[in-house]
């Protein structure tokens, strides 16, 4: 009996074994380079409508980046070169803009681009209701559209904007197309094939691109929401690249597999003070919070160094607004900070709250550092961490906060996008930020055409935000790239996308 | 016949009661699932559309019997996330989940009975204290803690997977068994550990008892006796557990599902949770909620078949 059994467990073992001798032995990313394919790992799935007129996470704008174009794109500075449109003129009081359309340019359901589909696109996102409003607020200076010949587009401007390019990069879409929400289609050199809730993404190289094709036929993306799954699938060979890791998980991979790159995540991640609150009120409070906190030393502790120190609302990759010499305005000195803090009227300090969403972990370890830093101020900090949905909800709509920490992006690449929202009327400025004289630079600024005289105003403004210390300014993230050996050509933008028509195997 | 009638009663009844609490527990927690689609990019005039396009501008019961109605005619609604019917997105995911908790099931039933068997013959032995640290080192490690430890093992070190790399299982089912093996043994190790455990108590209990005492002193073979009356009489709470177990260890792959990279229901249904995706969530619920039930029921029945005193109506 006693054997019987032994040999019945042992049987089920050898059972087990089998199944795994039979199994398809692991393919790493050598397989793939002779398929050449490549498979990418992400955090989060995208959007649940995948038109890129709607979409409003930055994870799915990462992965359409390849599938859409504008009149206009971005190039890896910043600066928006021709895409759809073959040549473009501006005329010289700014209310003219003639764009060229290049010709046989292909949408991938193998259409034609024509003007109507570029008009079709660019009234689309000035009056549909569901566009994303940034888009749609800053095209209202347009005042009429007009085809002067099959290829020739004139934009008529109501008033002068000298970041109309940028809102130009907007995707053109076919005009007689209703599936964008589902099975989007563009002019990019990728196109979108299908998708499998909380799986996969997948696009596969555009044959018939008007530009330099893609290097890769097919990219997947995986869908990984555990941060140890996407170390586990680099590891395995499931996946060949991977961003926005930590330096943490980076150090866990095998360097001899992989390549790291480190780039920016090109966002302003600050303590955002909620400057309606007191004592957030107090420009001294708030100066002396800037004199206690040690961004060098946040950076060492939670994030090993990496990450690019800022002292304004500009991130130092988008080069033409970054103004370097605010960045060590401040310079960690206690004693000043106390001093400030009496001055105010707290020389024991005060306790306050630091709200942070908590499912974004360097935005934590951030908050915890800062805790720890604020104490020899004598300010009690404590962490609060909340739903991404209840602190949309409370922090964002409702402005109910002390304090949060969190990372803000430029969305379209404009000094307008980063920094309006510190206009005291404006809708998303949810740290009530409220001074007179940077609402007058704003609107000075807006109405300024020349560019160099325009790059001067909103220097001005971030040097508003500085000297009135209107948050505590941290760093620009750094952005942990693993890169299989073997796959070369990943091209940095100033821009939370991953460009993979440059992509290839060796 | 009157028993299988109550028990189908009961079984709506709760599916009813548990679908209803969900719905109710979400507009209790709040969240808006608008507001989570739109992000920092919503505008009231955005968030009333996209409200109004999902229904969520309906009073609260409408919108439940709106959903009820559509469950009972076999429309799951459309999932908010995905703009997808949901009964087309959760299907397959179903499939994986459930090949995976078979999987798991199969080996806890094939290596718990002759293990808890083993274990309670040898339970004077001397080293029967081995079985059971081994036993309690099992029961206490957590399933998640293990598919770490097992995928690195098995999948980085050993390389007998792919971590992170699970084939389509409606094409390759093969390949797709041979990935889901590692997860099932995850699953199952604190099962087996348990219900072995629980065997060899039973076992243990019933062996004292008078009739076996008698039985053997009769000349009977204390092997047959064991295996003719006493593991008979052991079946019963083995099964009412092996019955829980089965409910549990959908709970449980959840987190295995997400450590082990599988596109099973655990991981959908965490993340519809976090997005506010109610129509996904209900479906969901209500679909383990019918798994929980069903499970138990069967049990019940099975255990009926066995002991003639259930069915009376009497036992113990």
């Amino acid at each position: 009996m006693k054997k019987r059994l032994l040999a019945g467990i042992l049987a089920f073992c050898l059972a087990g074994t089998s199944l795994v001798g039979c199994g398809g032995a692991s393919k790493g990313g050598t397989d793939r380079s002779e398929s050449n394919e490549i498979v990418i790992g992400i955090s989060q799935d995208l959007d649940q409508s995948l038109d890129p007129h709607v979409t409003v996470a930055a994870g799915t704008k990462e992965v359409m980046f390849n599938v859409f174009e504008g009149l206009v794109k971005y190039d890896p500075d910043g600066n928006t070169i021709p895409a759809v449109a073959s040549d473009y003129e501006i005329s010289d009081d700014g209310l003219t803009y003639t764009f060229t359309l290049r010709e046989g340019v292909k949408f991938h359901n193998g259409e034609t681009v024509d003007l109507d589909d570029v008009i079709y696109s660019i009234e689309r996102c000035k009056t549909d209701p569901n566009v994303n409003p940034q888009t749609s607020t800053g095209l209202q200076c347009i005042d009429s559209l007009e085809k002067k010949d099959d290829t020739t587009l004139v934009i008529k401007l109501s008033e002068p904007n000298t970041e109309l390019m940028s809102l130009l990069t907007l995707a053109i879409l076919p005009d007689d197309y209703d599936k964008q929400d589902t099975q989007p289609v563009g002019t990019g050199p990728y196109k979108y094939v299908s998708r499998t809730a909380q799986e996969n993404v997948v696009l596969e190289r555009f044959e018939d691109y008007w530009g330099t094709p893609g290097n890769i036929d097919k990219v997947t993306y995986k869908i990984e929401e555990k941060a140890e799954s996407l170390v586990l699938g680099l590891e395995s060979g499931a996946l060949d690249l991977v961003s926005h890791l930590t330096t943490t998980q980076t150090n866990e991979l095998d360097k001899s597999d992989f390549n790291i790159e480190t780039g920016s995540m090109n966002l302003v991640q600050a303590l955002y003070l909620n400057n309606a609150r007191a004592p957030f009120d107090d420009e001294l409070v708030r100066q002396a919070l800037c004199y206690a906190i040690d961004r060098q030393y946040i950076l060492d502790m939670a994030f090993d160094g990496y990450g690019y120190p800022i002292g304004s609302n500009v991130f130092p990759s988008f080069k033409k607004y970054f103004d370097d010499s605010l960045t060590d305005y401040y310079t960690v000195d206690i004693d000043k900070a106390k001093e400030l803090l009496a001055e105010a009227g707290y020389p024991d300090g005060f306790s306050m709250t630091i709200t942070v969403p908590s499912n974004y972990q360097p935005h934590c370890d951030t908050a915890e550092v800062i805790v720890d830093e604020l104490k020899k101020i004598n300010v009690t900090a404590t962490v609060k961490k909340v739903e991404w949905d209840t602190w949309l909800d409370e922090t964002y709509k409702n402005r109910d906060f002390d304090s949060t920490v969190i990372g803000l992006t430029a969305d379209p690449l404009t000094a307008r996008s980063l920094l309006e929202r510190f206009k005291s009327d404006a809708d998303n400025n949810f740290m009530n930020y409220n001074d007179a004289e940077y609402d007058e630079l704003f609107a000075k600024a807006i109405k300024t055409y020349d560019d160099e005289e325009q790059v001067k105003v909103y220097k001005a403004m971030e040097k508003n935000l500085t000297e009135h210390a209107a948050n505590v300014y941290i760093q620009d993230m750094a952005d942990m790239i693993a890169i299989r050996k073997g796959l070369t050509g990943l091209t940095f933008y100033p821009l939370y996308v991953l460009d993979v028509s440059t992509l290839k195997w060796e | 016949m009157k028993y299988a009638l109550r028990r189908i009663m009961a079984l709506v009844l709760t599916m009813i009661a548990v679908s209803f609490l969900t719905f109710a527990a979400f507009h209790l927690i709040g969240g808006d699932p608008a507001q989570a689609i739109l992000g920092t990019s919503a505008t009231p005039e955005r968030l009333e559309l996209l409200r109004h396009e999902m229904g969520l501008d309906r009073p609260f019961l409408v919108q439940y019997f709106h959903w009820l109605a559509g469950f009972v005619t076999g429309d799951l609604g459309t999932s908010y996330s995905y703009r997808q019917p949901v009964a087309e997105l959760i299907m397959p995911k179903l499939g994986v989940t459930f090949v995976m908790v078979m999987l798991s099931f199969l080996i806890i039933v094939a290596l718990s009975f002759p293990l808890g068997m083993q274990d309670a013959q040898h339970s004077e032995g001397k080293f029967s204290w081995v079985w059971t640290v081994i036993g309690q080192i099992c029961m206490a490690v957590p399933s998640f803690f293990l598919s770490i430890i097992v995928s690195y093992v098995c999948g980085i070190v050993l390389r007998f997977f792919t971590p992170g790399d699970f084939p389509d299982m409606y094409r390759h089912f093969g390949s797709a068994l041979h990935y889901l093996f590692f997860a099932a043994v995850c699953i199952a190790v604190p099962r087996i550990a348990m219900c072995a455990r629980m065997l060899k108590s039973t076992i243990i209990g019933e062996m004292e008892k008078s009739y076996v005492r008698t039985a053997i002193s009769r000349g009977n073979d204390r092997q047959a006796v064991l295996k003719y009356h006493v593991l008979k009489n052991s079946l019963v709470p083995t099964i009412a557990f092996l019955g829980q177990t089965m409910a549990e260890i959908v709970g449980g792959g959840i987190v295995v599902e997400q450590v082990f990279g599988i596109p099973g229901i655990g991981r959908f249904l965490v993340s519809s949770i976090a997005t506010r995706d109610y129509p996904v969530v209900q479906a969901l619920v209500v679909i383990m909620a019918f798994w929980v039930i069903m499970a138990g029921t069967i049990a019940d029945l099975i255990n009926m078949k066995i002991d003639p005193r259930l069915r009376l109506g009497g036992g113990e």
